[in-house]
Formats: structure tokens, sequence, C-alpha cells
């Protein structure tokens, strides 16, 4: 009955820009959830290495899409994460849901979820979480 | 103020948006490109096309960078990257080599995963195109899925098509096979600073010269589509393409190639052969929405369980499928 399913709203895609802001040089944790998202039917724009958070709002802006997910591993996430929901908000994106992905010390996970951040996931994090979370914060 | 209305004026949030609507055929979708339709007609189209790897993302990239630096005009870009056959999810990576054009708000980059179409571009793609064309882009910058040797839809949706080629990808008979090289208006030869690249220069080469300037046609969905010009074709006024080498990575012979794209789509509306694309396009177009919409009409007439009645008699081979489909249009079951 595939073929004679209609094109529906229904059909929506949850589009995911899955980004690397800040300067480590590692996105193999960013091209695993990459890749289990895409295999969960969700499409993903990946953005590649070393990407400001001016970059990844255009970014983000540009595609239209409903989930943004940064991969840190540098540490420096309690100064770009704020930086990229602040540049979210200000170009009407307010409705775009955070995740984080890295290395996070656990003082910081309130802070961040404080700030608005969805989700956010560590070492050994199972990709299964990650897409129901995500799924679950998309459709509500 | 409505979204068209925006987009219009140039608000680039609504346009993102309406940009989805219209991926997902959403009746806001719909309704926006009847709106914007007459504003449409005004932007140049350049398809890039060519296998996976022969570097068409990085490419886009420095043409866009070329147009913004030299002409100042506005780029759109549309990059399709394939869908899962299996999940129908998809990673779009074609963002990752143009990262020289964030932060100016003259570039704007929208990818699109294919979706389960198969001629390189997505099913909506030239909707989208239209969105661009309307929200008064000057240049959209078309890029295929990695393409083989049938993916030639985006020649229906260009005014100009590139197809990229990287040395050492193939001998001179894929070069006369049919299919990609015929719906080149420039053929680019990346990665020039390769080895190898004189045999891939020169196995085009004697493509373009064994082939006879011929009114090109070609099929789309079965129908035959002519883009030729309807006049009696002299030599003079054929549009042989030209070969050019580029190697996209710092830049070489991006000049020369956009020289030659601004060439073609001089002789496109000197010529004439700009408006019989333009509706040959138009002709498929339409003869899609016929299509899509007697579908529609089908599906509504004909029962969900009527047609799985018939389906089972197809399977237990009581029925064939061209009998079926005659049982089904009379709308009335033997």
């Amino acid at each position: 009955m595939a073929e004679r399913k209609k094109r529906s709203e229904a059909d929506r895609k949850i589009r995911v820009l899955v980004a690397k802001p800040g300067l480590d040089g590692h996105d193999r944790g960013a091209k695993v959830v990459a890749r289990a998202l895409r295999d969960a039917g969700m499409e993903v724009i990946y953005t590649g290495l070393r990407q400001t958070p001016e970059m990844i709002a255009e970014a983000a802006l540009q595609e239209d899409v409903d989930v943004v997910g940064l991969s840190v591993l540098s540490g420096a996430h309690m100064a770009l994460t704020p930086r990229v929901l602040e540049l979210l908000k200000a170009n009407g994106q307010s409705h775009v849901k955070v995740f984080v992905g890295g290395i996070v010390p656990d003082e910081d996970l309130g802070h961040l979820k404080e700030m608005g951040v969805a989700g956010i996931y560590g070492p050994g994090a199972s990709t299964e979480d990650i897409v129901r979370e995500i799924k679950l914060a998309v459709t509500g | 103020m409505t979204l068209t209305q925006a987009i219009l004026k140039g608000d680039r949030l609504a346009l993102a948006r309406l940009l989805s609507h219209v991926e997902n055929d959403s009746p806001q979708g719909r309704a926006a490109l009847i709106e914007l339709y007459p504003h449409t007609g005004r932007a140049h189209m350049i398809g890039v096309t060519g296998a996976p790897g022969t570097g068409k993302s990085s490419l886009v990239n420095q043409l866009a960078l070329h147009y913004r630096r030299t002409e100042g005009k506005r780029i759109a870009i549309v990059a399709v990257d394939p869908s899962s056959p299996f999940s129908g999810g998809a990673v779009l990576g074609d963002r990752v080599r143009m990262r020289d054009l964030s932060g100016d708000s003259g570039v704007f980059i929208r990818s699109m995963a294919s979706r389960g179409s198969l001629g390189g571009l997505a099913q909506s793609t030239a909707g989208l195109a239209q969105v661009f064309d309307a929200a008064g882009f000057d240049k959209i910058l078309i890029e295929t899925v990695g393409a083989g040797q049938g993916e030639v839809e985006v020649a229906r949706l260009a005014h100009t098509t590139l197809v990229v080629e990287a040395p050492g990808l193939g001998d001179d008979i894929q070069a006369i096979k049919a299919g990609i090289l015929e719906i080149a208006d420039i053929l680019v030869v990346n990665k020039a600073d390769r080895p190898g690249v004189e045999n891939t220069e020169k196995a085009l080469r004697s493509m373009l010269e064994l082939a006879h300037p011929v009114q090109r046609t070609f099929m789309h969905h079965g129908l035959a589509m002519s883009v030729s010009s309807p006049k009696e074709d002299t030599l003079e006024n054929m549009w042989t393409p030209p070969i050019l080498r580029t190697v996209a990575l710092d830049g070489q012979g991006i000049p020369e190639l956009a020289g030659w794209i601004a060439r073609h789509e001089t002789h496109l509306r000197q010529s004439g052969d700009w408006m019989v694309r333009e509706r040959a396009r138009l002709e498929v177009e339409l003869e899609t929405l016929v299509r899509e919409e007697l579908m529609g009409r089908f599906r509504e007439e004909i029962p969900d369980n009527r047609y799985e009645e018939i389906l089972e008699r197809v399977v237990q081979k009581n029925l064939s499928p061209w009998e079926a489909v005659r049982i089904l249009m009379n709308g009335r079951l033997n």
C-alpha cells in the first residue's frame, strides 16, 4: 500500500543540524550520532568541524531545522552553548530544540538545562536514547 | 503579513519556513507557490551534476564566492543528497564544503534529501527553486546527488547544466554512453591538478567530436522533451559544450567557468532557446501535476478494500495487471 499513501504532513521528516562548535577536531561522536539519526529516519544536516555559533545559527535558520545537536569535546560548552541559544532566539527560532553531546562535567549539567538545553549526552550514551528523546522533544 | 509577502520583502526566516512547506508539499506550500508564480522567471538556474566525489559541492562553493565578489549577485544554493532507501533518513553533507559562504547574507543554502526520487533531484526541488526565484535571488545553483549515468532530470530544471568530471573515473567508452554527458552545456574537469587530466579531457573531447549536431530531446516520465531551438539549427548557432579545467579547492579556473556560464546564458537568450527550455520545463511540470491530480482522484474513487481485492487477484494470478488496470479505471469489478 506504500504507493497508495498520500504525501502529507504526517510524512514530515525531523530535520536536525549536527554541528561542531569550537576548536576541537574530534568529530567521530558527531558522525556516529548523525548516522544513528539517519537510521531513525531523520534528515541530518552535517556542517563539519570548527563552526562558530554564528555559523551554526545561520545554518539552522536556512535549513529550518527542528533540532540542533552540538558536539563539544573541548570543554568550551559553557561559552558556546548559551551563545547558540541566544542567536537562535534572536533569529526567531526559539522553538528549535538544542541538544549537547560531548564531555560535560556533572556540575555543568544543571546550568545547561536551565539555559534551555533539551538533552545532554556524555560518553557511553546510547543512540537509542538520543533518538527517542529527540523524537519526543520535537513531536511533544 | 502572509508568508508570501514576507518572502517578497526578503524575510529569511519566512523563506526558510516556506521552503519546508514546499518540500513537504503542504497546503500552505501549494498556496504560496500559486501566489509566487507571477514573480518567477527572472533567475538564471544553473545545474551542477556529476559522479560522487568529483567536487560538485566545492565547485558550487567557489562559483558562489566568485559571483559574490565580482558581481554582488544574490545566490541561492539547493544541494540534494540521497535519502536512505531503508530508513528514509539522510545525512546531508554538502554544507561542509560551503563554509566559505557562511556569514554572507547574500547567499542562502538549502540542503534537501532526495526522498526516494531517482532522477538526481528531489520531487520538490523545482518548487524550491521557484521560491528562490520569486524571492529575488539572481542565480540559483542546483547541485544534484552524486549522479551516475541516468540522472538527467536537472537538465529540465536548469537553464545551464554543468557536468563535473574528475581525472581517473572512466575511459572513452564511458564518455560515449548515453545519458549524463549529453545533458552538459558545459563540461568541467575538476581536480585538474591531478594526474590523468589530459586523458579525461581527451575522452570528453572525442565524445564531443563524435556527436552530431542533432536536436536534443530526452525522455522525462516517458515524455519526449525537446531542449533545442525550433528554428533550423545551423552549425553557427548550435552551442558546443566547452571543456574546462578547474581546481575547486583553490579556485583555479573559476573565473573562466563563470565566463562560460554567462556566455551560455547570452546564447540561450539570443537564440531563443531560453524560452524553448522554459516551455519544455513548464510542460513537464504541468504534466506531472496533472498526473498527481489524477492519481489523487483515483485514490478517492477507489476504496482501499476494492484496490486490495484486485491486487490480491493479481497476486493469485487470477488477473493480469493490465486487466486489473482496465477494471480499476472503469470503476467497476468484474
